[in-house]
């Protein structure tokens, strides 16, 4: 379920946008990151119905301004993230993403983390924004509702948040989300092509929000190659108790699973099952490899660089929110890690390209 | 539920129960040993806490589990001389110092995560032991007898606890400090070096009961513990101050954790009802505690610092 | 004299290990503790966020105090805050139209009887089945945890916060009526924050004015002798647990309706919700001398350090962790140091009693001479 947030917002501005990604992509440094931020990439939420026309009628001056956006004034963009920086997950995602962009943007990087107390990253959140941050991203759908009462009193400031679909319809709020079902469809496939007990162990915190997306496209995933595959998610209840999901992990083990995949923080446990009990561990939100450099198949991970590159060129042309973006398999915000480390057979490699290829074009449908 | 009663899975549950189960057991001997002399220990969450990241670092270092566990034990060695400075020479108020434990623990063990490791790696765990024949006996051998080195460990450690408290010169004298420490002032026990060394053994139990999480984990995390020291804690009350009924609750507390896991895997536990499943461990030790607490008595001279008549 | 210098000298003991870990992460201690009381107490921003901070910890503190004062230690003000913000948020989605006027007493009042009935279940319990209230609180402590993520994801969701990951588990925005006026605009400082102080000052009065809060004070010196003088020591533990989740509670619904967000919100933990609330509110409650009237100041301290402490983080990189560690620092050095200030008083009172002992006696603002925690009497 998008919901296209602002829909009148706008054709012509989302052509702006693509039209200052794409400069941004072909006038500054060439990292791969900015590749991915070309026109057709991420996108927001209501940019299907956009198409490359009126971009291409934009003014001159825009592309003029927008290959300025880059060099332009330092920006101040601070982050308030709910787990440690290098969490290997969820929080590490955007960090590497604000890092790998803050020099070609001219950013000025804060990190408030290990915020999981809400009414106290309120607070940091509102002093960043007094201190006159031009950004500020509160990177956990907890925090949203936050931003929804602060956004009016700091008119001049911008927030983002995710993952989560809705701006509240703020002008100064942007919203992020990741189609995690894609990558979670992907490697449920592959899951259930590497499984010869046909259980699979998928082990969540509680059955909301990114990790029940997640989870629901990896079964699903799992099902559209063997519609009998066992594929029951284990909800622990907690997103920290790292001994309930190793518990959980070697529980679905000794149930037969031969094939693992989870998300939430204590995930970190389940793997070392996988690693203690080699067997394939599928990762989400960022590598994974770390701790299992043998037996992670593959990790679907967040790029959000180019999302962010595009709020910063919003944000320096003048438009401080309105938009929601996705990332997603088809715009390069998600992709599919391979692991070298783990000898994936090629059919099964094939049919994980056939399904992202699918997938990008719109041909495999996958269910929320 | 068919497919949860069949030799395998009920196997697999009860060894999974089991292992869930020996860290509160481990830490709360320490604390039972530490209450028998009168001597409430709240911040054995902490204590664990501190104790797994120094197993964690010691691991991570030098690859040696023997030497990490020791780490841990000496880690709460170390914190067993802060605890029984403030408890039982500085008299202080027990329920309170160890909440302040706790917070320096719970604080403290992250910031040393944070700096001195930074990046979370994981560490090598220990396999588990198969016992020689005993492994072989059908079912029972799979439930009991192919656990980590510390499972057989802590679960040695009853009787052994239950002997040296029930028929020991040295048990009598902890019972007497918890039961009376007047009287047993008057006969020439000190109770102030008998409460010092049950609060040093316990916080190195403790500490073993942190290295015993942590290599079940096999990697730190803020907070790893997740409250698990006060359960252990509470798990002495619901043993009612004996070794054995500690293990009782330990052995409830783990197994009904563990059968939740699995019923959910099964799909037994349908996904609607995933939250409240999960308070099925507390709410059974609670209502399980309805019909045998009457029969008990704490210590008497529990949480009381020991003042001697000038 | 040495009895005014215990908290203070526990205090600069903390401050200089805390500066001395601050040199060791290679952080400057002065910009340090500059920062953190900058973030604490520079200006009135600030101060109305360190007063935020500071109300649900003077709450609990508040109901530390008294179920300690009867001798019974509470750990469960965790799983009351959550009932009492859960039995708040349901009333104020169940009657959004009411008038504030009625609405406010109304959500604070359903609140205060969540926590009340969280904190009465382990009173019962121990009144009936000699259940201890520490292995009781702590259960339910687990059991509200979950409470909370099923109700907020569940009965209690915002059906109209849809994204792709489906819904968030947060109430819907709380009906306006239910908000807690803000007293000093552009400040945090609510209504909430009054209501705390007031409800430390009743609970003074109830303690030390009242013939339930001497029955109390006597149950918490000795439940034999209570017991013998024909006082109802049962009762009064119930009651002094309830009140103490009472307290709880209302913190519970004062955290949602005074919240920046106005709206209950979980992120799958109770402290996501709490702050830990639950346990330094017993950090507050000591510092305060176990004393309603004290505990305010205590509370203030403590907001500071909250507030402060993300000051300090985004001043220096140090984590607030160290905050954390700071605090069970300063608590285990009051409780030691109240040893010496127990001695030194008492060395002085044998003298003016010429070696007299010094009996317990029901002062007033005094702690319980070495109270024991988790006694179950007799």
């Amino acid at each position: 379920m998008q919901r296209p947030v602002h829909r009148r917002a706008l054709p012509a501005l989302l052509a702006v946008a693509a039209l200052v990604a794409a400069a941004c992509g072909s006038s500054s440094s060439p990292a791969p990151v900015s590749s991915a931020a070309a026109p057709a990439s991420v996108a927001p939420a209501a940019s299907s119905s956009v198409t490359p026309a009126p971009a291409a009628t934009a003014p001159a001056s825009a592309a003029a301004a927008a290959s300025g956006a880059t060099s332009a004034t330092t920006l101040k963009v601070a982050l308030v993230a709910p787990s440690a920086v290098n969490d290997l997950a969820f929080t590490q995602s955007m960090v590497e993403a604000l890092n790998s962009i803050k020099a070609r943007y001219n950013l000025q990087v804060a990190i408030s983390d290990n915020q999981f107390v809400v009414s106290t990253a309120a607070n940091v959140i509102r002093s960043y924004a007094s201190q006159g941050y031009n950004l500020v991203i509160a990177h956990g759908s907890q925090y949203g509702s936050t931003l929804q009462q602060l956004a009016p009193q700091f008119p001049n400031v911008s927030f983002a948040w995710g993952t989560a679909g809705s701006t509240f319809n703020q002008p100064n709020i942007f919203a992020y989300q990741a189609n995690s079902n894609e990558g979670g469809y992907v490697q449920g496939a592959m899951a259930a092509m590497l499984s010869t007990s046909k259980v699979l162990g998928v082990i969540g915190p509680i059955a909301v929000g990114d990790a029940k997306l997640y989870v629901d496209g990896f079964c699903a995933g799992a099902k559209s190659v063997d519609p009998t595959i066992s594929c029951i998610p284990v909800y622990t209840g907690s997103f920290s108790d790292v001994s309930l999901f190793a518990t959980a992990a070697k529980t679905f083990v000794s149930n037969k699973a031969d094939v693992l995949t989870g998300t939430a923080q204590a995930v970190v446990g389940a793997i070392g099952v996988a690693r203690a009990d080699n067997l394939p561990w599928f990762g989400t939100q960022w590598t994974q490899v770390s701790l299992a450099p043998h037996n992670v198949v593959s990790s679907q991970i967040y790029n959000w660089a180019p999302i962010l590159e595009q709020i910063i060129t919003e944000i320096r042309g003048g438009k401080l929110g309105g938009a929601t973006y996705t990332v997603t398999l088809g715009n390069g915000g998600e992709t599919i890690q391979f692991n070298s480390g783990f000898n994936l057979p090629a059919n099964v490699k094939a049919k994980a390209d056939e399904l992202i290829k699918g997938i990008t074009d719109g041909l495999v449908n996958v269910p929320q | 539920m068919s497919q949860f009663f069949t030799a395998a899975v009920l196997t697999s549950t009860v060894a999974a129960g089991i292992a869930l189960a020996t860290p509160f057991l481990l830490a709360a001997l320490g604390e039972t040993l530490g209450q028998r002399s009168g001597v409430i220990n709240l911040g054995v969450d902490g204590i664990m806490l501190l104790a797994a990241f120094a197993t964690y670092y010691v691991a991570l270092r030098t690859d040696d589990v023997l030497l990490a566990i020791l780490a841990g034990m000496g880690t709460g060695l170390l914190m067993g001389v802060v605890t029984a400075a403030v408890s039982v020479t500085l008299k202080a108020e027990q329920g309170i110092s160890g909440i302040g434990v706790y917070l320096f623990g719970l604080g403290f063990s992250d910031l040393l995560f944070q700096k001195l490791v930074g990046t979370p790696l994981p560490i090598t765990t220990p396999p588990q032991v198969g016992i020689p024949l005993l492994d072989q006996i059908p079912v029972l051998g799979g439930m009991f007898f192919d656990q980590s080195p510390l499972v057989y460990l802590a679960f040695l450690l009853v009787p052994v606890v239950a002997f040296v408290l029930n028929h020991t010169t040295y048990g009598l004298k902890i019972r007497a400090a918890g039961e009376n420490p007047a009287a047993a002032d008057s006969l020439g026990v000190s109770v102030a070096r008998i409460r010092w060394s049950t609060v040093l053994l316990g916080c190195t139990f403790a500490g073993l009961a942190g290295a015993s999480l942590l290599l079940y984990d096999g990697i730190f995390q803020v907070n790893l513990t997740q409250s698990e020291g006060f359960i252990a804690v509470a798990l002495v009350y619901f043993g009612a101050w004996r070794p054995s009924g500690v293990m009782a609750g330990s052995l409830l507390y783990g197994l009904v954790g563990a059968i939740i896991l699995t019923w959910k895997s099964l799909g037994i536990i349908p996904l609607s009802g995933s939250d409240l499943a999960a308070t099925a461990p507390a709410v059974i030790t609670v209502l399980a505690l309805l019909f045998v607490a009457r029969r008990f008595r704490q210590p008497a001279a529990l949480g009381k610092p020991y003042e001697r008549e000038a | 004299m040495l009895g005014w210098l215990a908290i203070p000298s526990a205090l600069l003991g903390a401050l200089v290990l805390g500066a001395v870990m601050m040199l060791a992460l290679g952080a400057n201690p002065l910009t340090g503790y500059r920062a953190l009381l900058v973030g604490a107490f520079g200006g009135s921003y600030a101060l109305g966020s360190t007063a935020f901070q500071a109300a649900p910890l003077l709450l609990v503190g508040v109901g530390i105090c008294i179920a300690f004062r009867a001798n019974v230690f509470n750990i469960g003000g965790e799983g009351q805050i959550a009932m009492g913000g859960l039995a708040g948020a349901a009333t104020a989605l169940a009657f959004p139209e009411l008038p504030s006027v009625v609405l406010i007493p109304l959500v604070l009042l359903a609140g205060t009887a969540g926590g009340a009935i969280w904190g009465a279940i382990p009173g019962f319990f121990k009144a009936q089945y000699n259940v201890n209230e520490i292995l009781s609180t702590i259960m339910l402590n687990l059991v509200a945890v979950q409470v909370m993520n099923y109700l907020l994801a569940g009965p209690m969701v915002d059906h109209s916060q849809a994204s792709v990951g489906g819904l968030i588990p947060e109430t819907q925005l709380l009906s306006r009526n239910a908000w807690l006026p803000i007293l000093v605009p552009g400040t945090q400082l609510h209504l909430g924050v009054l209501i705390a102080v007031l409800v430390a000052i009743a609970a003074y009065l109830l303690l030390w004015r009242t013939t339930f809060g001497f029955r109390l004070r006597a149950v918490g010196l000795s439940r034999d002798a209570s017991a013998y003088a024909g006082m109802p020591v049962k009762r009064t533990i119930v009651w002094a647990v309830t009140l103490s989740g009472a307290a709880c509670g209302l913190a519970g619904s004062i955290l949602v309706f005074g919240s920046i967000s106005h709206r209950m919100v979980t992120d799958g933990s109770l402290t996501g919700f709490t702050g830990s609330a639950g346990f330094n509110g017993i950090v507050v409650a000591l510092f305060g001398g176990l004393n309603p009237l004290w505990t305010i100041v205590s509370a203030f301290l403590f907001g500071g350090l909250i507030v402060g402490g993300s000051a300090l983080q985004v001043a220096t990189g140090v984590p607030s962790d160290l905050v954390t560690a700071l605090s069970g620092i300063v608590v285990v050095l009051v409780v030691s140091l109240e040893y010496l200030r127990r001695r030194a008083r008492s060395q002085s009172t044998a003298l003016a009693a010429f070696g007299g002992a010094n009996p317990p006696t029901l002062r007033r603002g005094e702690p319980p001479p070495a109270a024991a925690v988790g006694g179950d009497g007799a």
